[in-house]
């Protein structure tokens, strides 16, 4: 019956679809026609593969000695050669590279988060004369790369005697992610229920007191999403320190892996295990917390 | 008697509660927040401006006033051009071929098929990793001894080119590389839109008989077209600010010929302490990126 008022109705206008109409009824209940099913794993698999083969490559290529590299870049490995990884592992250099990203990014996150979740606090719930003209005012933040600014900044870092630290990395970085993290904070502390502030009222409880045992507990999605864009796009960071840092032992892993790649230029099958290794923190991280970290990096796009 | 309580609760319930307080929440939260945003972002930006109309190495005052000449010397040198071109082309690949890549993508690992969250986490994965560990394991591919490109060419027993160092070729590379890292990211805001897509639309479209074709064009596309605007305008602003990944690729060269404003400003301001000179192009940067924001705010996202 209504497959024949369906007929009906669409005959009037483009007869020939007939058809087409019957295996998508196949389809929509979830099953596809072999073809279709071929085309999709097809081209997903293709896809994934050019993602792929450059990491898998590095990897592997980690494995190999030099010559093996040359002649067989993409194959496994003739014999797997373990002291490239090794020797990187055994040194103090990564470790500290790793250690100065690590300091880096943990001062820049726990920065970040206390000083954008509280000037958020107050722009969701205080309103005062001048708040909208200052929220836009952070919100300028959001549109300009770190690089428009990026020489008076090393100079201003210069004249505070900042040059050459941790700090001089971890303030302009917190800086330049204000915008968005105000935002996002903003956002959610408005989100949560009047009553709650009200029922803290009536009980004595002042803005502060509000703000550190009730909104702050119940925060805890959003410092988590903060965070992480704060602390991926400190450990990623690699235009600020490059400017700002000098000594070597201050490099954190970006700037670190540079200098290791100009050393042994030659070498690429200890450059690839150095990267490897360098990377394998954040795949690691990717995959015991995709969901989270997924949703954080999407955030600011998706809220904004 | 119940209206006198409506009264008392008003001001909670429009979540401006007017009360004793206010003052140390604003003398304690919101300076923080302001200090550090206006030493590191604001004022530089200023500073940007004040210092591009001098002839200044950094040191001392700036005092050799020269007007616009910095700007002068920089719209007539051809490595910025080159750059602006660069910068212009980068833009256009991400509209033109990463953001339908990403669609395409999106719709595919949307079907509930077994593999798609594998499918899209791997599509993912690349946009996590540093742009200078994406760089340098394609300097790795792309090179001429050892990588993809010469494995490719000894199999044809052809010469092997040697992409990254062909001024005419380097720049594609780069293109190339770019791609690879930010479509699963444009993928990923494709996967949260379509989610939000109603099914029904697509129930009574296939009741109708409409073609897969006819759905994506009459229901995909209108319906995605907020996450579409704000996909391209994530890419416009990316590709403005792109450096760290060109440089372990290329540096800016060979000849200048994958130089990008930031390489530049990097290159011919910075490394030579040419302040007043970097800080023009940071201007410029500066003003591109005003100008493009607001224009496609204005006129693309009015309604978002």
């Amino acid at each position: 019956m209504t497959d024949q008022t369906i007929i009906a109705g669409k005959s009037l206008t483009e007869p020939s679809v007939i058809a087409p109409r019957r295996r998508r009824e196949v389809f929509s209940k979830h099953r596809m026609s072999f073809v279709t099913w071929l085309y999709l794993y097809a081209s997903l698999l293709l896809i994934a593969a050019v993602v792929l083969l450059p990491l898998l490559t590095t990897a592997v290529g980690g494995f190999k000695t030099l010559g093996d590299l040359r002649v067989n870049p993409f194959g496994l490995p003739n014999q797997w050669v373990w002291s490239n990884y090794l020797d990187i592992l055994a040194g103090a250099r990564y470790w500290q590279m790793l250690g100065n990203s690590l300091i880096i990014a943990v001062l820049s996150v726990i920065l970040t988060l206390a000083v954008a979740a509280m000037a958020a606090f107050t722009f969701a719930h205080v309103k005062f004369f001048g708040s909208g003209f200052l929220l836009n005012y952070f919100l300028i933040g959001l549109m300009f790369p770190v690089a428009t600014a990026i020489l008076p900044l090393f100079i201003r870092i210069r004249d505070l005697g900042l040059l050459d630290t941790y700090w001089g990395v971890v303030l302009p970085q917190v800086a330049f992610g204000l915008g968005m993290s105000i935002m996002l904070f903003r956002k959610f502390f408005q989100n949560v229920p009047h009553e709650l502030f009200d029922a803290a009222q009536v009980d004595g409880c002042g803005y502060i007191r509000y703000f550190w045992h009730i909104t702050l507990p119940l925060s805890r999605p959003i410092l988590a999403t903060v965070g992480i864009v704060a602390f991926v796009n400190s450990w990623n960071s690699y235009l600020l320190p490059l400017i700002l840092l000098n000594t070597e032992g201050k490099y954190p892993w970006p700037l670190g892996i540079m200098v290791y790649q100009g050393e042994f230029s030659t070498d690429w099958q200890l450059v690839l295990a150095f990267i490897t290794l360098t990377i394998l923190p954040t795949i690691i991280v990717f995959f015991a917390a995709q969901k989270h970290i997924v949703a954080g990096l999407t955030a600011g796009a998706v809220k904004g | 008697m119940s209206q006198t309580m409506i009264a008392a609760r008003a001001p909670g319930i429009r979540g401006r509660p007017r009360n004793k307080g206010t003052l140390p929440v604003l003398i304690l939260f919101l300076p923080p927040a302001l200090l550090v945003f206006t030493l590191f972002v604001i004022l530089p930006m200023g500073e940007a401006a004040w210092y591009s109309l001098y002839d200044w190495n950094g040191y001392g005052l700036p005092e050799k006033f020269i007007g616009l000449k910095n700007f002068e010397l920089l719209f007539r040198n051809g490595a910025f051009r080159q750059a602006l071109m660069n910068n212009g082309l980068i833009m256009l690949v991400s509209i033109a071929i990463q953001i339908p890549l990403a669609l395409w993508l999106a719709t595919m690992v949307s079907h509930r098929i077994p593999g798609a969250v594998s499918f899209r986490l791997i599509f993912f994965m690349p946009y996590v990793l540093a742009d200078v560990a994406a760089g340098l394991i394609w300097r790795f591919v792309y090179d001429g001894d050892y990588g993809l490109f010469a494995a490719i060419a000894s199999f044809f027993n052809v010469a092997s080119p040697y992409v990254l160092a062909d001024k005419n070729l380097a720049i594609y590379a780069v293109l190339g590389v770019i791609v690879w890292k930010y479509f699963g990211f444009h993928m990923m805001l494709f996967i949260a839109g379509l989610q939000s897509i109603d099914k029904s639309y697509y129930e009574a479209a296939e009741m109708d008989g409409a073609t897969r074709w006819q759905r994506f064009r009459n229901i995909t596309l209108p319906l995605l077209a907020p996450t579409i605007r704000l996909s391209v305008f994530f890419s416009v602003i990316g590709s403005l600010q792109l450096f760290d990944m060109i440089m372990p690729l290329t540096g800016g060269g060979p000849s200048n010929s994958t130089q990008t404003m930031v390489t530049f400003l990097y290159s011919y301001g910075i490394t030579r302490m040419k302040v007043g000179f970097g800080s023009a192009v940071g201007v410029v940067l500066f003003v591109i990126c005003v100008t493009l924001a607001f224009g496609y705010k204005r006129i693309f996202m009015r309604n978002d």
